[in-house]
């Protein structure tokens, strides 16, 4: 029997060549994107030494760039992007939530232990 | 409360026909896992770096570490890992077109870019158990523990072992005879039993043969534990000191004086639990990519025999597909904590 109450969402995302040609010019592009990303993080990461003082600033480029491609990652080739934005909450919110919890935990602990064995060695 | 219920109809019900979030079960589950698997990898990456904050100047440099290729030797910073996640990204790219070609109903497109994926997965494979067989072997120099107590890790180009000459008779090999075969695990094994005396190694047979070993060149010190003289952080020592300070502790005759590659208990890199988190992380990682590929190779068989194509839709790659960008996502910020920083 048929029913029709039931939405077959696995349907939805279907398209025609045309818009699908499309899509494959953005994959293309963020393709390229992700791959030159790449290629700096590495170049920088060969070139600068870590006892260097840009370091610091090194290392907040590196994790910008992470999540730069991390954003497009998710958004573009797991197709987050085009979801509902309740799903995309749901997923993104509570996940963000929690880490960001448990750094600044890490963070936190960490210091609190390093200046135990500060003392310790004194 | 049978007046309450009196007031309720199918306007303000939700009648379950819509869903609010407009997505298969299949799909949201898939989601709702690689949710709880990101926070397993977010786990483990935040102990990383806790362990990493507390060791500081001893914890090893990515581009130290990891500076070999395939076939081509050593001087290769952090190239290597590079290709594989340059390998990673483009298996990630196939395997969204393959999703795009499902969306158009496109059978042998979505065939094609599976195939590519799958070899693509392949790939990162093999070149992850380079990596892993290449840690565990280890540098021809080792890590060694210097005269002052200081420990120190070796670069340089290690000349190479030509034979050993016997210069005492053991039960197997007589004097003056010449032995060219397995000379660099001979050389390792003895030095990690502090069986090298002042140029000379003690064989199994009790002989003790002449060591015939062309010049090191460019060798450097880097001091990874405090010692009396030589301090963490120190410049490198180079030169004809470091060779000197080098084979004074290579060829002391005293056991444990240097580490080759890694295991479980120690490693020639760094801290003990460098080498554990490497193990676990990137094991951890490896398996998902393993069983991604097992998945993928499945899906395949589906897409080929028209199971899904029956079926009106392509869902099933789809949501192989979250998984296998998800495996992608998560060697994007391995990368970035394990090698670069």
């Amino acid at each position: 029997m048929e029913r029709d109450d039931l939405i077959e969402y696995s349907l939805h995302a279907h398209h025609d060549e045309a818009k699908g040609k499309q899509i494959r010019q953005k994959i293309y592009k963020v393709t390229i994107l992700l791959t030159i990303v790449t290629v700096v993080e590495v170049f920088i990461g060969a070139t600068v030494k870590q006892s260097s003082e840009w370091w610091a600033a090194v290392k907040a480029i590196f994790i910008l760039l992470t999540l730069l491609k991390a954003g497009y990652i998710v958004m573009v080739f797991m197709h987050l992007g085009d979801e509902r934005k309740y799903l995309r909450n749901i997923i993104l919110i509570p996940y963000f939530i929690f880490v960001l919890f448990l750094i600044f935990i890490a963070l936190w602990e960490g210091t609190a232990i390093g200046s135990v064995w500060k003392t310790m060695w004194q | 409360m049978a007046g309450h219920s009196a007031q309720l109809d199918a306007k303000t019900l939700w009648g379950g026909k819509e869903s609010p979030f407009q997505t298969s079960y299949g799909k949201l589950m898939m989601w709702f896992f690689l949710v709880s698997d990101a926070l397993t990898f977010t786990g483990l990456l935040i102990s990383y770096g806790f362990t990493r904050h507390d060791a500081q100047d001893a914890w090893p440099i990515g581009e130290q570490t990891f500076n070999s290729m395939p076939f081509l030797g050593h001087g290769y910073p952090l190239l290597y890992v590079a290709l594989m996640t340059f390998i990673l990204i483009v298996s990630s790219v196939t395997m969204v077109l393959a999703v795009e070609a499902g969306h158009r109903m496109d059978r042998k497109g979505v065939t094609k870019w599976m195939i590519a994926t799958v070899i693509g997965g392949f790939f990162f494979l093999g070149s992850q158990a380079w990596e892993w067989s290449h840690f565990i072997h280890g540098s021809e120099f080792g890590k060694i523990e210097l005269s002052d107590g200081s420990q120190a890790i070796v670069k340089g180009h290690f000349g190479e072992i030509e034979n050993f000459t016997v210069i005492e008779a053991g039960k197997k090999h007589r004097v003056g005879s010449v032995i060219k075969d397995d000379l660099m695990h001979e050389f390792q094994h003895a030095a990690e039993l502090g069986h090298l005396e002042n140029g000379n190694i003690h064989l199994a047979d009790g002989s003790v043969a002449k060591i015939n070993k062309a010049k090191d060149h460019d060798m450097q010190l880097i001091i990874k534990r405090d010692g009396k003289k030589f301090k963490v952080g120190q410049k490198n020592i180079s030169g004809q000191e470091a060779e000197k300070e080098y084979y004074k502790a290579l060829y002391a005759g005293e056991q444990h004086r240097v580490i080759y590659g890694a295991n479980m208990k120690q490693n020639e890199y760094g801290p003990q639990q460098y080498a554990q988190f490497f193990f676990f992380i990137t094991g951890f990682h490896g398996f998902h990519v393993f069983s991604g590929v097992i998945i993928n190779i499945l899906i395949l068989l589906g897409v080929i025999l028209g199971t899904y194509h029956k079926r009106g839709h392509y869902e099933m790659v789809e949501k192989t597909g979250l998984y296998w960008h998800f495996v992608d996502l998560v060697w994007v910020f391995v990368f970035t904590f394990f090698y670069l920083l």
